[in-house]
């Protein structure tokens, strides 16, 4: 049983790698918007577009 | 499910000649060639999934009089630096809010339109703040051309300016997160080396073995009551300071004393410790703040702040010229030039000839306040008579408009009354406890020296009132967040016990149980006159008005206005209009302002029903026609008034208009009563008469006419697509188009109170009994600070199960009243 004198302080890094991987989630913004990530999953934006015009002149910087 | 007899991208309503837009291979039809253009840009990108996926389609997006003339003034210098940020590598991030979004499927369509644009690095909008954070390479593409292409879409983009707002709660909300997180990992650590310990009590354990628990516990419990217990300890110490007594002092108490035993026992070497109920406690606790936290966060709803009323460019007049600036560069003494249907940037003097003025986000009233020159213009009004100029005298946070939205947020944070009563018992709770303590140590010191601390600990951490503590915030918070995610909004906590008992409603009846468009129903002609020129000319009438009726002639689309505009306009308020147009004299309005010019005459089939309000043209002494209006019960009105009664309700309603429409309106809804005919003091004077007669009295309105009422009642509810002055000074606000799901508030606001009651007869039984036995040293330690775990864990629970009732209508917040891109304003 002395081997848990070993596992649980490995078990403490771990838990320092989680919190520090919390902290960083939080500094990132994760979360802040819960809602939309589910629906990004689901909307596909890589359907192409029918031929179109050229953009028109005033969309390109001078 | 597309509704034909609508616009398919504003859901407006259609004209008798609709226009056709094609998407996905099928024509639709739609309200205008503005509401066409957004629905070929949408097909020509090829993003036609956004109305699969979108929520209900909304009226006009009515920041659309904020745009700039062109996007470009949005670069000038003094304005970009506001909410554009430099990179270190070049790039920009510019900041902004994009009014018209809300579900998730506008965020997707902005998102993927702008990145097809090369140059754009990154885009990332958050539907629930309408946020966005652009991140774009200045040299491949502009900022114009970005907000360009967000308005190409239907909506409109804002600078966010006032970040600083959202700041301090986006800290707040980032802190309690993360000293929640560091509670809850060290809980469970803590808790699970308790477990073994408490094996060990049974089943016998090695003393080295003892002895390493105690110290990894110890370990790990410190981080979590320093850090996460943090606030509780400055807390009790502020309130210490100020010699007053709340929840914190006991609850610091018991974290401390609870800590500070432990760690005593653990270099002593013997006798137990309380590290796994210390982190619980604190766990718990942190998590009803971190709740309250977020729900502050995202109750800030940005694009209603007052300053959001104010645009953010304005169009200057110098000895040069025109000249379209930021309004952050206008300096007192400026004249600015506002044309029709934009916003004053600015308190100021009006110069020159007269124009009409709609205060309505300030006042409520929706009619036009004529103006001469020399009258005072308030910022953020909207001018619907013709182009004016104004001299600036006030600017940016010295205007009306900033200093009732600095009164409007000193409101916002106070405390609701029963968490203060709370507070109150708490105090006289804690002095209790402190005397009882003492007395029992003392007493103990005598009997069996020995035994003291433990006892005292014991007795101290029994009677901490935890779950006191948790019992009313935690119902509130599960009840608050519920209601939003239906579209109840509560801004101020105290709206739930006083909705658990409201007993009448007093509502209103245009714009809250009616949506409030009008529309032409039937148009009469007499002689000659055809309906077309007769729409036509009462069209360059009306738009001088902003009377709910002149919107019902304004949905004909401007382009086809071909009659020249109207010239010295008269204005009688609630009577009708008088103009020249061409150089003939019109008049437009009810029976009796017309009849000052012509005869009307009067046929059998012309009786109107109750609710249609007939507006004639006359000319000279010629009738010309008679257009009959009627306005539209908003969906579940009549079902949501039946549930009301069925809750003991009784409803009234309160109404400006006459009483052959309010009857008949009662009668559709089936209220308990009705009045008509209503100045806003006579509808305050109802609500005094009520509530003297003992009614707890709830107030619905949307702001025309209402915020009076709304301050009155005891409680009130703003609709969400009502005024932004309304929604700011009631305690609630119903998001949704329809009324169906109102009454949910009320279920849920009793239950609420029932759950209260519960977690609070608990808390109490479980201190009374709980301290005759620690006194008396029959609890160990233990089982003192087991028992404290449960009771806060019981409490929450308890709370809990509010979240799971369900809701009679699946209405989310999402599905709120400016979702998804309006009727666009034309592109530039």
């Amino acid at each position: 049983m002395s081997i848990i004198f070993t596992l649980i302080p490995v078990g403490l890094v771990l838990l320092l790698v989680a919190v520090a991987a919390f902290f960083w989630a939080v500094r990132s913004g994760q979360y802040e918007d819960l809602d939309s990530p589910a629906w990004r999953v689901i909307l596909d934006d890589d359907r192409a577009p029918p031929p179109q015009e050229p953009e028109s002149a005033e969309d390109q910087p001078p | 499910m597309t509704d034909a007899t609508r616009c398919f991208h504003c859901g407006g309503r259609l004209n008798d000649k609709p226009i056709a837009a094609k998407i996905d291979g099928h024509s639709r039809s739609v309200c205008s060639t503005d509401c066409a253009n957004v629905v070929t840009r949408i097909a020509a990108i090829g993003l036609n999934d956004f109305y699969k996926f979108r929520e209900e389609p909304a009226p006009a997006d009515r920041a659309s009089n904020k745009a700039p003339r062109s996007w470009a003034t949005y670069e000038r210098p003094a304005l970009k630096k506001e909410f554009v940020s430099v990179l270190s590598n070049g790039h920009e991030v510019a900041e902004i809010l994009i009014h018209g979004v809300h579900c998730a499927a506008c965020t997707w369509l902005i998102e993927t339109t702008l990145q097809k644009k090369p140059g754009t690095i990154s885009v990332e909008v958050n539907p629930i703040t309408t946020r966005a954070e652009i991140t774009y390479n200045p040299d491949r593409v502009t900022l114009s051309a970005l907000l360009s292409e967000i308005a190409k879409l239907g909506f409109t983009p804002i600078p966010f300016t006032e970040h600083h707002v959202q700041q301090a709660a986006e800290k707040e909300f980032r802190t309690a997160m993360r000293r929640l997180l560091v509670a809850g990992l060290g809980m469970m650590q803590v808790v699970s080396y308790a477990v073994a310990m408490y094996a060990g009590a049974f089943q016998g354990m090695d003393e080295s073995m003892l002895e390493f628990f105690r110290l990894i516990s110890l370990i790990v419990a410190t981080p979590v009551v320093l850090y996460s217990g943090a606030p509780f300890f400055s807390g009790a110490w502020r309130n210490l300071r100020a010699r007053a007594l709340n929840m914190d002092v006991p609850v610091a108490l018991a974290i401390g004393a609870a800590w500070l035993a432990s760690v005593w026992n653990t270099f002593a070497g013997s006798g137990d410790v309380f590290f796994d109920s210390a982190t619980m406690f604190v766990f718990f606790l942190s998590g009803t703040r971190l709740l309250e936290a977020a729900a502050r966060h995202r109750a800030l709803d940005l694009t209603k702040t007052l300053a959001q009323q104010i645009p953010s460019t304005a169009i200057r007049l110098t000895a040069a010229g025109h000249e379209e600036i930021a309004v952050i560069e206008l300096e007192l003494g400026d004249t600015v030039l506002v044309a029709q249907g934009n916003t004053f940037p600015a308190d100021g003097q009006l110069q020159g000839s007269r124009t009409q003025v709609d205060e309505s986000m300030l006042t409520g009233e929706s009619t036009a306040v004529p103006k001469l020159a020399g009258d005072e213009i308030i910022a953020g009004s909207i001018n619907v008579g013709s182009t004016a100029q104004m001299r600036v005298d006030k600017i940016g946070a010295d205007t009306v408009l900033a200093q009732i939205g600095r009164l409007v947020a000193n409101a916002s944070s106070e405390k609701p009354a029963l968490i203060q009563l709370t507070d109150r018992i708490a105090s006289f709770f804690v002095l209790t406890v402190l005397a009882v303590a003492t007395i029992t140590g003392l007493v103990w010191w005598q009997i069996d020296a020995s035994r003291t601390f433990e006892i005292v600990l014991t007795v101290l951490v029994v009677t901490c009132p935890c779950a006191l503590a948790l019992a009313t915030p935690a119902a509130f918070t599960v009840a608050t967040s519920k209601l939003a995610k239906q579209g109840f909004l509560i801004r101020r906590g105290n709206a739930i016990p006083t909705l658990a008992r409201v007993q009448h409603v007093v509502a209103d009846k245009t714009g809250t149980l009616t949506d409030s468009t009008l529309t032409i129903a039937e148009v009469e002609t007499y002689g000659q006159t055809d309906a077309r020129s007769a729409r036509r000319i009462a069209a360059a009438l009306e738009v001088h008005s902003t009377h709910p009726i002149a919107r019902a002639f304004r949905s004909e689309s401007e382009a086809e206005i071909a009659v020249a505009p109207a010239t010295d306009v008269d204005n009688v308020v609630s009577r009708g209009l008088e103009g020249t147009i061409d150089g003939i004299r019109y008049r437009l309005g009810s029976l009796d302002y017309v009849s000052g010019f012509a005869e009307v005459p009067q046929s059998d089939s012309s009786a109107p029903e109750p609710d249609r309000r007939d507006v004639y043209l006359v000319r000279d002494d010629t009738p010309l026609a008679r257009f009959a209006l009627t306005e539209h019960l908003r969906a579940g009105a009549p079902a949501t008034v039946h549930a009301l009664k069925q809750l003991g309700i009784e409803v009234t309603i309160a109404s400006g208009d006459r009483a052959a429409a309010v009857a008949a309106c009662a009668r559709n809804v089936g209220a308990n009563g009705w009045r008509a005919d209503l100045l806003p003091e006579d509808k305050l004077a109802l609500l005094r008469e009520l509530r003297e007669a003992g009614n707890i009295v709830a107030a619905i309105g949307d702001g025309l006419n209402d915020s009076p009422v709304l301050a009155g009642a005891d409680v009130s509810i703003a609709m969400g697509t009502g005024t932004s002055v309304a929604q700011h000074s009631a305690n609630c606000v119903w998001l949704g188009q329809q009324l169906a799901g109102l009454e949910d508030a009320f279920v849920m606001a009793r239950k609420t109170m029932g759950i209260v009651k519960q977690n609070l007869g608990w808390a109490l039984a479980y201190n009374t009994l709980a301290i005759p036995l620690a006194v008396g040293g029959w609890i160990a330690p233990w089982m003192a600070a087991l028992g404290m775990s449960l009771s806060s864990l019981l409490v929450m629970l308890n709370a809990l199960r509010l979240a799971r009732s369900p809701a009679s209508t699946a209405i989310t917040a999402q599905s709120s009243q400016e979702c998804c891109s309006g009727a666009p304003e034309p592109a530039t």
